[in-house]
């Protein structure tokens, strides 16, 4: 396990659920999918979820399947209302300027290397 | 109108008169799924879920119950013209049913295999569609029933049992 705070380091995260306690939370993985449906047959809690997609429902999805953080790669910034439904739902929302091949890569060498 | 029943073997008399208790739940609780609208589908799940959880329901449970129910709202706002949600809650489980208003399942077989979609582009473009909905809601509860005929409504209900 790492913390999603040393992880987010590594990535040069940006977090954009700055009133959600990040401290508190711990990874032993990662999905990397865009299908929402996928994500919830497959995700587990404790997994980080990387992906592009940053609509409204990706937070729905993440609270329904008990996935803590949503790292969203190339830069991909969400919008205001996402956030804030994010914040509601206590799910964190983490933006990085890597690719999610990189994003993936990195996660697995800390937890693995 | 074609019925699809997903009930353990040896279970069914049982699980089938669970489906048929709707004046006996503790706790009822409706919610309208209007026509492609994906920014509110998930509101029926989310509040059933914030509910269960004060209840005390185990997380793992929960993360089930939270998923099927979501699908399954996600659907009606995807395939049908409009429906509604309807979660019973007794002390020992829920029952949740998704009614709508069409158009109906032609091949509910061929709509329980992974992969199989006939979701359109918009659906798509959300990131649903993967044709994984119905596969996902059998595999997160204990009994699935589903009716449907094209051309007609249809009605998705599973339960779910709290231990």
């Amino acid at each position: 396990m790492i913390k999603l705070t040393d992880y987010m380091k590594a990535i040069s995260g940006v977090n954009y659920t700055p009133a959600l306690d990040l401290g508190s939370i711990e990874l032993d993985g990662a999905y990397v999918c865009d299908m929402l449906s996928d994500v919830m047959g497959a995700a587990k809690p404790k997994q980080a979820w990387i992906t592009i997609m940053k609509h409204l429902n990706v937070i729905a999805v993440a609270s329904m399947t008990g996935i803590p953080v949503i790292v969203l790669s190339k830069g991909n910034v969400p919008e205001a209302g996402v956030v804030d439904k994010a914040t509601e739902e206590g799910i964190a929302l983490v933006s990085s300027p890597l690719a999610t091949y990189d994003l993936a890569g990195i996660l697995y060498q800390m937890l693995k290397g | 109108m074609a019925d699809y029943w997903n009930i353990a073997p040896g279970m069914e008399s049982a699980l089938k008169e669970c489906f048929t208790r709707d004046v006996e739940a503790d706790v009822t609780l409706e919610f309208s799924i209007p026509e492609k609208d994906f920014n509110n589908a998930g509101k029926g799940s989310s509040e059933v879920k914030n509910l269960l959880k004060r209840l005390g329901v185990d997380s793992e449970v929960l993360r089930r119950i939270a998923v099927a129910s979501y699908e399954a709202e996600i659907n009606v706002a995807a395939h049908s013209i409009g429906g509604k949600m309807t979660s019973l809650i007794y002390d020992d489980r829920i029952h949740i049913k998704f009614e709508d208003k069409g158009p109906g399942i032609a091949d509910i077989k061929q709509a329980m295999v992974p992969g199989f979609s006939t979701a359109d582009d918009l659906v798509r473009e959300f990131g649903f569609g993967a044709g994984l909905g119905l596969p996902n809601i059998e595999k997160n509860s204990d009994a699935l029933h589903i009716s449907s005929e094209a051309g007609h409504p249809t009605l998705v209900e599973f339960l779910i049992f709290f231990t």
